[in-house]
């Protein structure tokens, strides 16, 4: 635990696998570049690895101010003694004010156990983060400039917003994709920290022995448009028609948890609290209830078709049109129109 | 040879069934109408340590913290199998965040043998997934989260295949350990019907006394009823039906880091979801409602 410290940085966690920098720590850099600047202190990133120096430029493009830049052959490989050891020396040297992570699956691995450490706050899977003021109930004083995280709770029923106004820094992790990512600035220019791992006496009490990954097959992070369909399809058969309205739309597809464990689509393209969170211009439910779990990976899309031939289904809520029929019918009509439509403008 | 597993369960108000009176007209969380139940993946947990334990021995003791309601998991614990059960309550417990709860759990923890601490990738109520590793960096082991599949067990070392979301990793890690588990690495069994039978009847001290109470009626003197939840642990203790019931003296805790102190996190608001309803344009299932859409998709630049 370190002092509260007003003074102190806003550091992003810049998560990196063999080398290569995933979307998140960048997509936290933005985020981290509003709080920094409102905050009026510098922005600071964290880059643990092997051979990763290469990585501090797009650091710096993407708003980072400073990189610290701990290279050790130990680091090469996460493992959280050794990266809990070296962050946890940093945040005792430098109070930082605020550390955000992705909410990955190393992420996730990693921060409580900084936390616990540090016997500071953390909150898990934020989607939002603003910087705000927070009176105690039943008391006068008033803590200003905490960093609100702001995140759903109970299966995603409530909203939640936590402070850690005594015990810091303060932590939180952010889930993949929600926050924007910002084109990078090349001309930006920062200051790399080259910081020692201290390292010695830290048992390393794991081994990888084997390690699969494949990269994402389906980017639909990217997508400006996405078409998803739900368990009210049923059938992997009927699913073709979700992938045919997408071709013409030159969409992506989705599914929702109930449609990848049913078996219609692979979990590549499943959207919702366990699967990725997207943003599209345009976003077609078709045959989705839309359950709090979908709802929480979807609701910031600019667009939202429902097609459903249940008028109380909950996906309705976040619609802003609705189709209420038989999607088996709904959607060759669909795919006609829009067909026909493209042919016209030609 | 063998392995003593200690598996951390939560009793958690069932948040996928949630129901519009299960929310309170000022917006917060009625929690008093949702259906409690045994956390989903903490189930998993258990399944793992009691798979372990039939192939290699050992024991199996399951721990959880809260309310005394929590019982319930406990026994069904025991009829899926566990071999020892312990109920960790105290009101200066309350309001622990999860820092101060996995203080806690470790004090626990440590006053029982572990080979292998074993728990549910996350809780539904917060699905935070945070009190596994931090209660492996309070106890001072290493820890293995989204484990997946056991894929070897010696003397000094577990072998585990875990889920990193777009694939997976073979890790070998040194025992003592903590594992988080996911629910799809394996079917918990049913509780078994002989268990049953012997276990429904199993009860922690906090549950006999207001059993107790309720049997004397409420113009009983408390004398009367302290004697009769006595009379009635020592007869549960005497057929192994006492289920061990802690409180933070017990494990040695020290209150700074307990409950509402001991949580450096606060809550500053909570809003409800609510659903807006009925505020998007209806469009009949016809071509000529179909057309009118799309157009307006065009126009607007949304598609096209």
């Amino acid at each position: 635990m370190i002092d509260v410290n007003r003074q102190g940085e806003v550091w992003v966690f810049a998560e990196q696998e063999d080398g290569r920098l995933s979307d998140v720590p960048l997509e936290l850099l933005s985020k981290g570049r509003e709080l920094a600047d409102r905050l009026a202190v510098p922005l600071g990133t964290l880059l643990l690895g092997h051979n990763v120096e290469g990585l501090c430029e797009a650091l710096t493009a993407h708003g980072a101010d400073k990189v610290y830049l701990a290279d050790d052959p130990r680091l090469e490989h996460y493992q959280a003694a050794g990266y809990r050891r070296v962050i946890c020396d940093l945040i005792e040297q430098h109070a930082p004010q605020i550390v955000l992570y992705g909410a990955t699956p190393l992420g996730r691995d990693l921060a409580p156990t900084v936390a616990s450490a540090m016997w500071c706050g953390l909150t898990a899977d934020c989607t939002d983060l603003q910087i705000g003021d927070h009176k105690p109930p039943g008391s006068d004083e008033v803590h200003k400039n905490l960093m609100f995280q702001i995140r759903p709770a109970f299966g995603g029923n409530i909203i939640a917003t936590i402070v850690n106004y005594d015990r810091w820094p303060q932590m939180a992790t952010v889930r993949e994709g929600v926050m924007a990512l910002t084109d990078p600035d090349v001309s930006r220019r920062g200051e790399v920290v080259r910081c020692a791992a201290d390292l010695d006496g830290v048992a390393m009490p794991l081994k990888v022995i084997d390690s699969q990954r494949r990269p994402k097959r389906v980017n639909l992070k990217a997508a400006r448009i996405i078409v998803a369909g739900g368990a009210g399809v049923g059938s992997k058969d009927n699913f073709r028609l979700i992938w045919d309205l997408a071709n013409c739309l030159g969409a992506a597809v989705a599914g929702s948890r109930a449609a990848v464990d049913l078996g219609f689509v692979d979990h590549d393209h499943q959207v919702g609290q366990t699967g990725t969170t997207v943003r599209p211009a345009l976003y077609i439910a078709c045959g989705i209830s839309g359950a709090v779990q979908h709802r929480a990976g979807m609701g910031e899309s600019a667009k939202v078709l429902a097609i459903n031939n249940d008028p109380e289904a909950p996906i309705f809520s976040v619609a802003h049109h609705g189709i209420v029929g038989d999607l088996t019918d709904v959607i060759p009509r669909l795919i006609k129109t829009v067909r026909s439509g493209a042919a016209q403008k030609t | 040879m063998g392995y003593d597993c200690v598996v951390c369960i939560k009793y958690v108000p069932d948040t996928q069934r949630v129901t519009g009176e299960a929310m309170k007209e000022d917006g917060t969380v009625n929690r008093a109408a949702l259906p409690m139940v045994f956390n989903p993946e903490d189930l998993n947990a258990l399944e793992q340590a009691l798979a372990i334990r039939d192939a290699r021995g050992g024991s199996v003791a399951v721990v959880t913290m809260g309310a005394p309601a929590a019982g319930e998991i406990l026994r069904e614990s025991l009829c899926r199998g566990a071999d020892r059960a312990v109920l960790l309550t105290d009101r200066r417990a309350a309001a622990s965040d999860t820092l101060a709860t996995s203080y806690i759990l470790s004090c626990a923890v440590k006053k029982l043998p572990h080979d292998l601490v074993l728990c549910g990738r996350q809780a539904i109520d917060g699905d935070t997934a945070q009190v596994g590793p931090q209660m492996a960096e309070k106890l001072g082991i290493p820890q293995i989260t989204y484990v997946e599949e056991l894929l070897g067990l010696d003397a000094a070392t577990i072998r585990v295949r875990r889920s990193v979301g777009n694939g997976f990793e073979v890790i070998d890690g040194d025992l003592p350990i903590l594992l988080t588990v996911m629910d799809t690495a394996n079917t918990p069994r049913p509780p078994a019907a002989k268990r049953i039978m012997k276990y429904k009847k199993a009860r922690a001290p906090a549950e006999v006394a207001r059993e107790a109470a309720e049997a004397l009626g409420p113009d009983a003197d408390p004398d009367a009823v302290t004697a009769e939840a006595e009379k009635r642990c020592d007869a549960l203790r005497g057929r192994g039906l006492l289920i061990d019931q802690w409180s933070l003296d017990d494990i040695d805790a020290d209150l700074t880091w307990c409950g509402a102190r001991g949580s450096p996190t606060k809550v500053h608001r909570i809003q409800s979801v609510i659903l807006a309803g009925g505020q998007y344009r209806e469009h009949p299932p016809t071509d000529e409602g179909v057309r009118e859409l799309v157009a307006e998709l065009i126009e607007d630049h949304t598609i096209g």
